[in-house]
């Protein structure tokens, strides 16, 4: 995900000479092709988050377009008031891309899982939030936030994701169905997309009739779209690697809160967890922990399915 | 674009506008029983010279692109902005009656909804890393304005303050020009007290500031000093300007609680007098 990004970054700033880059100090031998080719419009603020908001929200006041970079948790907890008051109060055209969704970066521990990002950025006024799930809704979130003029969040896990899907994105703001079904439709956000395609797989050869939608775009939430892919179905799962709290689940839910019939919606994300509890080891180990291995979401699936009256 | 004075206008000498803008912020305090005027007299000299001399701004082009910037970072002494801004003309200064006022855009902590006003300021910390992306792009684009950050001496306790400082000189931008309002006083009792400062002027000097000291109510060495950038050496200016808390009203000279209260309608006249309105 990450070089889908840096390329499309580039080609945008080869198009665009008001497209800017900030990074924290972080994008090792990542940056450097871009800074070579725009030394003009790169800077590396340095370990300064807050520093770094604030740079890039003045920088786009002036008319340009500033991406900032970072892992997870900096360039949006550590600097959420900048993020705020800066960068959305004035609408300025700042695009904080995040490293590292959810548990990418597993074994390092509990200062770099990224887990409720997206819902406190996204509580935000006048900020786009996108968590592609495969390197080519990547290319077409760094497109289009390159041209929007908004405040944007982008959320990217890390590196080596595949492509997921046979169809081309063709509009990153709607859902793009990965896998057709209609009786149970999962609707997943960001690469966990991948553990929904396999589990829906196995769940077919048990009988099921299973869809996939990966939802890229958060914010604003196309609540019209969801509606129209899950309007047969029976059972509507939704699959982050996020806390439940304020991210996809709630949004879906939301959704279709004030309709008197409509599907049961199962949220299979973070849980919230105790003080001190130890994270420690792969990112399978800590999806499995978490509940959101192939194995955890195809037994919560069929826990719901044997609700049902027979 | 002269890189002095500002070519105006009919705006009158400085010690002039400053006591308008005094006599404005009392009133308007007064009548929304708002706070923070201490913090607004010991800042209204460095406003005077601002705007009489030094920013190149245009109260009919507002937003022109070569205009210097002025980022106000001290967002609640926000009553002697928008006299100020109603002094050059940005917007009627009838409209001043309506500080904090229901409806109104002038809110007790500066809002960019006010024409004039470059950036929404209001917690601390937040003024001088936008006005160094301001410099950058300004620099950038050879456009030769300039960029003055007024800053609190109690905003220098954030730690967003200091990653400002520290990345400016390393950047040398030499367009930048921060200045602190050093009344010595901050929300809860002396800076000496509260979280001292000292040596303060030393302290930017070896993060690699140019550093101009001055008595922040002298219009003659408030407009040499913020005249300054840029230097020669291509560093960041900062004016560190001594000022007095409440300055120009004898009874609220260096008192803390003028932080907090609005001026009854006796104070009101009796700080008029003193003033000069
Ligand atoms: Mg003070």
């Amino acid at each position: 995900m990450r070089t889908a990004f840096v390329e499309s970054l580039s080609q945008a700033a080869s198009e665009n000479p008001d497209i800017w880059l900030l990074c924290g100090d972080v994008g090792f031998s990542v940056f450097e092709p871009f800074a070579t080719k725009f030394p003009e419009r790169y800077i590396n603020v340095g370990i300064a988050e807050q520093n770094m908001v604030g740079i890039a929200t003045g920088i786009a006041l002036s008319g340009k377009t500033v991406f900032i970079y970072s892992i997870g948790n900096f360039p949006t907890l550590r600097c959420i008031e900048q993020v705020r008051n800066d960068v959305c109060h004035h609408g300025a055209d700042v695009k904080i891309v995040a490293v590292g969704a959810g548990y990418a970066y597993s074994t390092q521990g509990y200062t770099h899982h990224a887990i409720e990002d997206a819902a406190i950025v996204a509580m935000l006024p006048g900020i786009e939030v996108f968590a592609p799930c495969d390197p080519q809704e990547v290319r077409a979130a760094t497109r289009l936030i390159a041209s929007s003029r908004k405040p944007s969040y982008l959320r990217l896990s890390r590196v080596g994701e595949p492509n997921l899907g046979s169809g081309a994105v063709t509009d990153i703001r709607k859902p793009r169905v990965l896998r057709d079904g209609r009786d149970i439709v999962i609707l997943t956000s960001g690469s966990i997309a991948s553990q929904a395609l396999v589990a829906a797989e196995m769940l077919e050869k048990r009988g099921e009739d299973v869809g996939v939608v990966n939802i890229s775009c958060l914010k604003p939430f196309d609540a019209t779209s969801v509606r129209d892919v899950t309007h047969r179905a029976t059972l509507v799962v939704t699959l982050e690697e996020h806390s439940l709290c304020g991210g996809l689940f709630s949004k879906v839910a939301t959704t279709f809160a004030g309709e008197a019939r409509r599907p049961p919606i199962v949220g299979i994300g973070i849980e919230e967890q105790e003080s001190g509890t130890s994270y420690g080891g792969s990112r399978e180990a800590l999806l499995d922990a978490a509940g959101l291995s192939v194995d955890a979401i195809i037994a919560r699936i069929e826990r719901e399915l044997r609700k049902r009256p027979r | 674009m002269s890189n002095t004075n500002r070519p105006d206008t009919n705006l009158p000498e400085p010690k002039e506008f400053a006591r308008r803008i005094r006599a404005h912020a009392l009133q308007m305090v007064h009548a929304a029983n708002a706070s923070h005027i201490g913090g607004c007299l010991s800042m209204a000299d460095i406003l005077a010279v601002l705007y009489t001399r030094i920013l190149r701004v245009d109260p009919n082009n507002a937003r022109a692109p070569g205009r210097d910037r002025f980022v106000l970072s001290k967002g609640h002494a926000t009553a002697i902005l928008y006299a100020a801004l109603a002094e050059c003309g940005f917007f009627p200064v009838d409209e001043l009656k309506t500080y904090c006022k229901d409806g109104s855009i002038l809110t007790g902590h500066v809002s960019h909804a006010v024409p004039g006003v470059e950036v929404s300021t209001g917690s601390l910390g937040h003024g001088l890393p936008i006005a160094i992306g301001m410099a950058i792009a300004a620099r950038a684009e050879g456009r030769g304005s300039r960029v003055f950050c007024l800053l609190s001496d109690g905003e220098c306790d954030e730690g967003s303050t200091w990653e400002g400082i520290l990345f400016a000189p390393h950047h040398g931008l030499a367009n930048l020009c921060a200045i602190v309002d050093f009344n010595k006083i901050q929300s809860f009792g002396s800076v000496a007290e509260v979280l001292n400062l000292e040596p303060f002027a030393d302290k930017w000097r070896a993060f690699g500031w140019h550093v101009e000291e001055v008595d922040g109510h002298d219009g003659t060495d408030l407009e040499r000093a913020l005249s300054a950038a840029p230097v020669a050496s291509g560093r960041p200016v900062v004016t560190i300007a001594h000022t007095v808390k409440g300055k120009g009203v004898s009874f609220m000279e260096n008192r803390l609680e003028w932080h907090y209260r609005a001026p009854s309608a006796e104070q009101l006249a009796a700080a008029l007098a003193e003033v000069g309105a």
